[in-house]
């Protein structure tokens, strides 16, 4: 074929470390031992994703997953997703306070505007909320003009914080997709931890042209839409799935100190009548376990810091 | 183009020479941790796509990220544990970028193959020069920092020329002579070593590496649950130890640390890696120790048998 230019055979950034400057190259056994608050092993991260997926979804520069994927008006995804912040959402608030957990909420700024009452429910219970940005659709991606990013940051950022009056620490991008400005832009408006790079099981120091952020380990590979919707596994799969997480978990932090279980999931997916009952099986035990520690994301991240 | 690679005969898998593997095993098991580096950046390549988003596209390169940051001591500790020696399909450019990793598997006396310089540069438009000077900076940069003269390669991300083959055998044999490029694991074709035909008439072997048994293919292509990976592992396992009583086979497990290291999945890759271990007559060895006591043993008789099965019916 013989189509390729020789600078394909040029590796410029290969050098110790990573090929970027955003954080140091470390390996997860070499890290300084980590105890959560009473000496327990693993911190139960539940982060509940609340999000509003725009009918007239544009899908630049690409369709997220989870998103509409008929022509418009695609109904069928539209509903189903809404399904989770009208029903779906009460049987995992139900849950939570059965067994005494405490979630995290990762709202689209968009679905707070839309829908008062599920917010003001929210912020009644007094539970950390963090931005999951505007809405489903409007997303971070490389190459996007950076004044463009930075006004949807901040628009994002200031009315969910209007509109909760909580401080909002924490960011996940829309599809834990970002723009080679992303962190810098988060750091410059009051984010203190963001959850994209899912390339650790333990928080780090993340660098950032104003200030360093704390990148938080919410496991993609773990989520209940990754493993229902993504590989077709069943609820009961999930679950199973989450069991032997757990278990590997627990059995490393023996060794190595303390490790974080982050479990990201859905209203519209775990909120249906025959996935619901599979989250509090996991619920009932982790909860009644001695080792875990239930607690919110920023809560986590400072135990943690506090030890750095 | 061409309508078969050519690198190959058929031989029918029925009353092969018997292969007897050492110490009389009928299975020769090993684990192949890819060990890969993947670029935030790359260039593109008019065939391929390094990434489906924009770069940075985050998903996939903290994926590969996190294979290396926490995968790889887990599954190192895992191998250790059931007395298996890695044979490390390896991005070359993680010498420099983690050399920490490097000298772990290196103190545990794992094989080194090359697997190309970093997985999202493909062979794909490449000429055969370019190709060739690749291949060459692979070897020497893993000759540099292991001292061990590569013997095997898998093409990286399975991105492959009409020379591949014969390009990496020949660059072995002008570093190293008949030390290194000796074996390929980019052939899915059979269960045993195979001879392969090159263009140097170099003697040269492919060792079954199973894409089957892959954890990425199970779990980002077919999208199994772990417990059913863990289950496929041992069924796979049972048949080839079945069928090495009549002549021996091999059972690869091709692996990534970003996949089967997670939490949620070691521990049924734990549990078939206990089951296979614990089976009398199964040789647990690298990749280069099997093309190496093939081509020493087998090779030969291996060709004669080709030959008369594929007269036995008339010539093609």
């Amino acid at each position: 074929m013989g189509t390729l230019s020789d600078d394909y055979l040029n590796y410029p950034e290969r050098s110790y470390g990573m090929d970027h400057e955003r954080y140091k190259w470390t390996m997860l056994q070499n890290r300084k031992e980590v105890q959560w608050p009473k000496g327990k092993k693993i911190a139960l991260w539940i982060n509940v994703g609340l999000q509003f997926f725009p009918l007239n979804q544009k899908g630049v520069p690409f369709k997220v997953p989870g998103g509409m994927t008929k022509p418009y008006p695609d109904l069928r995804h539209f509903s189903l997703r809404d399904y989770g912040n009208r029903v779906g959402i009460f049987r995992l608030l139900n849950a939570f306070d059965h067994y005494n957990i405490t979630p995290t909420f990762a709202m689209n700024t968009r679905l707070a505007e839309r829908l008062p009452y599920l917010t003001g429910k929210i912020k009644e219970r007094g539970n950390e909320i963090m931005c999951h940005g505007y809405d489903m659709d409007k997303l971070h991606f490389g190459g996007q003009n950076e004044q463009e990013e930075t006004d949807l940051v901040k628009r994002s950022l200031d009315k969910l914080r209007a509109l909760t009056g909580q401080d909002i620490a924490g960011w996940i991008s829309p599809a834990k997709n970002e723009s080679e400005n992303t962190p810098d832009i988060l750091a410059a408006h009051g984010i203190s931890y963001f959850c994209d790079w899912v390339n650790d099981d333990m928080p780090y120091d993340f660098k950032t042209k104003n200030g360093t952020l704390t990148a938080m380990p919410l496991s993609t590979e773990l989520e209940d839409r990754f493993i229902i919707l993504n590989n077709y596994h069943s609820a009961e799969d999930w679950a199973d799935q989450v069991d032997d997480a757990f278990e590997f978990l627990l059995k490393e932090s023996e060794l190595l100190g303390g490790r974080i279980l982050s479990l990201n999931i859905h209203p519209w997916v775990l909120g249906q009548p025959h996935r619901i009952q599979y989250l509090e099986r996991i619920l009932d035990r982790l909860s009644s376990h001695h080792e875990v520690w239930s607690s919110s994301a920023s809560e986590i991240e400072k135990a943690w810091k506090m030890q750095q | 183009m061409k309508e078969d690679p050519g690198y190959y005969d058929y031989w029918p898998y029925e009353n092969r020479p018997k292969i007897v593997w050492p110490n009389g095993a009928k299975v020769a098991f090993w684990v192949a941790p890819n060990i890969e580096f993947y670029e935030l950046n790359p260039p593109n390549n008019p065939f391929r796509k390094p990434w489906p988003r924009p770069n940075p596209s985050l998903p996939g390169y903290t994926s590969r990220d996190w294979g290396n940051r926490v995968g790889h001591i887990r599954q190192m500790d895992l191998l250790e544990k059931y007395g298996i020696r890695g044979s490390i399909s390896l991005s070359a450019a993680l010498c420099d970028h983690h050399p920490e990793i490097i000298e772990r598997c290196k103190e545990r006396d794992w094989e080194f193959f090359s697997h190309g310089i970093y997985n999202t540069r493909y062979t794909y438009g490449m000429t055969e020069a370019q190709e060739r000077e690749m291949i060459k900076d692979s070897i020497e940069t893993i000759f540099k920092h292991t001292g061990q003269k590569c013997g095997g390669y898998l093409a990286p991300a399975l991105s492959h020329s009409e020379y591949t083959l014969d390009l990496f055998a020949e660059v072995g044999t002008e570093l190293f002579g008949d030390e290194a490029g000796f074996y390929s694991c980019d052939l899915f074709h059979d269960d045993q070593p195979t001879p392969i035909h090159l263009r140097s008439g170099k003697r040269f072997a492919s060792i079954p590496y199973s894409l089957e048994m892959n954890d990425t293919i199970a779990y980002l292509v077919q999208k199994i649950t772990p417990r059913r990976y863990g289950k496929e592992l041992k069924d796979n396992f049972d048949r080839l130890y079945e069928e090495g009583k009549e002549s021996g086979t091999i059972m690869c497990i091709p692996t990534h640390n970003y996949q089967v290291t997670n939490a949620h999945r070691i521990k049924a890759y734990e549990e078939a890696l206990e089951y296979i271990t614990g089976h009398t007559d199964v040789w647990v060895t690298t990749g280069k120790e099997i093309a190496q006591y093939f081509l020493d043993n087998y090779y030969d008789i291996a060709l004669v048998d080709i030959k008369t099965k594929n007269k036995k019916y008339g010539n093609a």
